[in-house]
């Protein structure tokens, strides 16, 4: 066998402070290509919403761009792309974010435009009319009109959980999002948006001192508001199997998928990490354990895949969260074979260990997934907001390579050890459609 | 006190395009390596020329490229790939095989060892092609489920008629006869050097990284037939085309035109007034059906480029009660954008936001080498990224307004509209003559 290969790192320089006002701040430059990437977080996700107003999180995240003090709708579009940049935003369990990629020179505009909604955007009835509309397009576009819609990241946290907050539908019901109400927009706001409650961060092309007085200049005089408390959304873990099973009626396939609880992902990050790696050794590549004999041995399963976190963000989500494995069956397929088979597979890592060289291969395709994300100036200073909003800890980015392939085969085994049936939720997707 | 007005960009530095060294080696494949050492990986595109190529024989191919080599087993394969935190995959479009992947800089031999394997020996195995066949045909199920690439299917057969870009997914029983041996012949047919191209962006060191492309894949060898494929086909205007979508929450509304080709004196022109018209957010189309109506998630337009010719799509999907209303607005908005000259600021926006995001496109190993491997594929290189920077510098308020003219008029269109047939016809027939779809 080849020796394992070494492991790289990046050096991504990190700066952290914090303002006057509370807005902690996070620079971390790199002069390798002329861009920049801004992104501005809030501590803010689907599980706050307040009941009756699902999908409220994400409606409010279109509003913010619906302009602000200095900015008439459509401006920040036109100013971010007129900057010859790239703009989104995105709506997470845990967090909202707001980011641009721009040339170099584009960063104080991108600071102005920030800065200026941190204040409070403009808040209309037409506005908000407006925007409910294009989310009811947008749910249409992404669950109502395309086979396996939402699945499984609307439709497995409601057989998981038991509270409102982690098993709602996040993208919302066009009920509730149409009683939305410009009032509950400005609580919303004025409850959650409190610059004490955000992180900016900048990764690129500038130079710390100029960044540093640009963000004094433009976000100094955000008026102090503090963070809100942060609730716990623990909930006890399953003690019996839970399965459910849904017909949509445009799949031709059906399909199922499997999560079980795991430990949390800030205040147990070390009991946490296994979990990454695991779900890789299950399912990462042709090499990996279920796609190996589910899909080339046993054909059981078609295309398979497995993660942690129900959006797919497993260093930028807190407690409770889920190991999921998701597998897309042939015409007729067994969903519930496809579950027993997932448990055998896991039964014999658990009793025969890993085979030699299986744990560092796994480790160096995931080192180069880490390292590849963080080439883009986003995939820095988007990632490096969230670990200071949720850690404190933005440097994590650099480390993250390293921490993985320090995991150890004992530790698979024992993380592999606690994914049993019975505490294992599931759901099954029934083809409506013939294929 | 806040800052209440938009601070001024500071103007772009000159356009720094990374060192291309490039070697036609004597097996007849180009390399180009590229130096961007951010991190410590190197992205690898591989493409081979593969027009004409029977289609469902090369679709076959390209999902059961990596099953096998005369010593390696899939598995074996893929643990090798991983062992170097490598991963490659092959993707077909109708002018091209595309192998692409990435590994840690260090595992850059290794990786090419193993492509070699793959590209010299493969041996499509009889079991493991059965089970990618069948993959794949599961794949193009889920795939004639979805409503956008039904409408995208609708849009290739009625712009391109009986040209070979007409159909670009074979059918599941055809793709159900496909045997081992039509894929080994095929292979030896066409995965061959002579006119690939082979793209590596990294934390390398360009000649050095050529070099080792060159020891390791030398014994990769010979040249394929000629696949050229004739020029597209002149787009005959029509009747609308409605293809029913019984029970469809949405229409899938979808135009195109003849485009322009990277190379033509239009480009930058129809680029900018494409840009205005719905190329990006801040455009005409999506500020009206999106912003202004709620009609849309979101509408985009694009001029695709193909090797044999290019072509403009307009894609949008709207809510199906207002399917009419947005065709109305799509075809004003076109039609402003053909008969009246664009704002000065509006083009000077959409110009900048062609330059800057160049500048994005560039700044990652994997924006590089995709950039670098799909020009390689029209004949250029990445300094044509200075000639046509330039070019969008220079464009003038005429020069857009002509091009959309001559390029973006709407009697120039065809549209293709996929949905409930039964709530939108009479939507649509108010107006444009409607054709259903037989198919």
């Amino acid at each position: 066998m080849a020796p394992r290969i070494k492991i790289p790192a990046t050096k991504y320089p990190v700066e952290r402070f914090t303002l006057g006002n509370g807005l902690r701040v996070v620079l971390s430059p790199d002069r390798s290509a002329p861009v920049v990437g801004v992104a501005v977080v809030y501590d803010v996700g689907i599980r706050s919403e307040p009941e009756g107003r699902t999908g409220f999180a994400h409606l409010f995240e279109h509003l913010m761009f619906q302009g602000s003090a200095n900015l008439e709708k459509l401006a920040h579009f036109r100013h971010v792309q007129g900057a010859g940049g790239t703009f989104n935003g995105s709506t997470h369990l845990d967090y909202t974010d707001y980011y641009e990629e721009l040339p170099a020179g584009g960063l104080e505009r991108a600071l102005f435009l920030e800065a200026d909604r941190m204040r409070g955007p403009r808040l209309t009835e037409e506005n908000l009319r407006n925007q409910v509309d294009v989310v009811k397009e947008e749910i249409r576009v992404n669950v109502l009109n395309r086979p396996y819609g939402g699945f499984p990241w609307l439709k497995l946290p409601p057989v998981m959980f038991e509270t409102f907050a982690n098993a709602h539908d996040g993208y919302g019901s066009f009920e509730d999002l149409e009683s939305a109400t410009v009032e509950d927009a400005q609580g919303f706001f004025d409850r959650y948006y409190a610059c004490g409650n955000a992180v900016l961060s900048v990764a690129g092309d500038f130079d710390v001192a100029e960044a540093t007085a640009m963000i004094e200049r433009h976000f100094g005089d955000v008026p102090a508001r503090p963070a809100p408390a942060l609730p716990d959304f623990a909930e006890p873990g399953l003690t019996a199997e839970k399965r459910e099973t849904y017909i949509d009626r445009i799949a031709p396939l059906p399909a199922v998928a499997a999560g079980w609880g795991v430990p949390d992902p800030i205040g147990d990050f070390d009991g946490y990490l296994p979990y990454s790696v695991l779900a890789e050794v299950l399912t990462d590549g042709d090499a990996s354990r279920l796609v190996e004999r589910l899909v080339q041995r046993d054909r059981t399963a078609t295309n398979l895949g497995g993660y942690l976190g129900f959006m797919g963000d497993e260093y930028q989500v807190r407690n409770p969260t889920a190991l999921l494995l998701q597998a897309f069956l042939p015409p007729g397929g067994d969903a519930g074979k496809v579950l027993q088979t997932i448990d055998e597979e896991l039964d014999r890592l658990v009793t025969d260990g890993l085979k030699p060289g299986e744990l560092d291969r796994t480790q160096a395709r995931m080192a180069t997934r880490l390292l590849q994300g963080t080439d883009d100036v986003l995939g820095r200073a988007q990632p490096m907001a969230v670990l200071e909003l949720q850690r404190g800890r933005p440097g994590l980015l650099n480390d993250l390579p390293k921490l993985v392939s320090e995991v150890t085969a004992e530790q698979i085994v024992a993380a592999a050890a606690t994914l049993r049936p019975e505490n294992r939720a599931s759901v099954e997707v029934i083809p409506g459609a013939s294929a | 006190m806040s800052v209440t007005t938009l601070p001024d960009l500071v103007p772009d530095a000159e356009l720094h395009l990374p060192h291309e060294a490039e070697r036609r080696l004597p097996n007849g494949l180009t390399v180009i390596a590229i130096r961007r050492s951010a991190v410590p990986l190197v992205e690898l595109r591989l493409r081979i020329p593969f027009g004409r190529a029977p289609l469902a024989p090369a679709t076959v191919l390209s999902q059961a490229l990596f099953t096998g080599t005369g010593t390696l087993s899939s598995i074996e394969l893929a643990a090798e790939l991983q062992a170097v935190g490598g991963s490659l995959a092959a993707g077909l479009d109708p002018d091209r095989l595309l192998i692409s992947g990435n590994a840690l800089a260090a595992g850059l031999d290794r990786t090419l060892e193993l492509l070699a394997g793959v590209l010299t020996d493969a041996t499509y195995p009889a079991e493991e092609v059965a089970t990618e066949r069948e993959r794949l045909v599961d794949q193009i199920q889920v795939a004639l489920s979805q409503p956008a690439h039904l409408a995208r299917v609708a849009l290739l057969k009625r712009i391109f008629d009986t040209h070979p870009y007409a159909v670009q997914t074979p059918t599941p029983d055809e793709v159900r006869t496909v045997e081992p041996a039509a894929l080994r012949d095929l292979h030896a047919q066409r995965v061959r050097p002579a006119g690939a191209t082979l793209v590596l962006v990294g934390d390398i060191d360009p000649d050095q990284a050529i070099d080792v492309a060159e020891k390791v894949l030398s014994g990769w060898t010979g040249s394929a037939p000629d696949g050229v494929i004739p020029p597209t086909p002149a787009i005959e205007t029509g009747p609308l085309l409605l293809v029913d979508r019984p029970g469809s929450v949405q229409s899938s509304l979808r135009l195109a035109m003849p485009g322009v080709t990277r190379t033509d004196p239009d480009y930058a022109a129809v680029t900018v007034a494409n840009l205005i018209f719905g190329g990006y957010f801040s455009s005409r189309w999506v500020e009206n059906i999106r912003e202004d109506k709620g009609y849309t998630y979101g509408s985009h337009s694009a001029i695709e480029h193909f090797v044999a010719g290019s072509a403009w799509v307009g894609v949008a999907e709207v809510a199906t009660e207002v399917t009419g209303p947005s065709l109305l607005e799509t075809l004003y908005e076109l039609g402003r954008i053909s008969s009246l000259p664009p704002g000065e600021e509006e083009l000077e926006q959409a110009r900048r936001y062609a330059l800057g995001t160049l500048r994005l496109g560039m700044s990652t190993q994997a924006g590089l080498a995709g950039l670098a491997s799909i020009y390689a594929g029209f004949g250029l290189r990445l300094d044509h990224l200075r000639e046509h920077s330039a070019a969008l510098s220079a464009v003038t308020r005429e020069e857009v307004f002509a091009a959309g003219t001559k390029y973006l008029a709407p009697s120039r269109a065809v549209t293709v509209v996929l949905g409930d047939a039964e709530k939108i016809e009479s939507q649509l027939s108010v107006l444009t003559a409607v054709e259903r779809s037989t198919e």
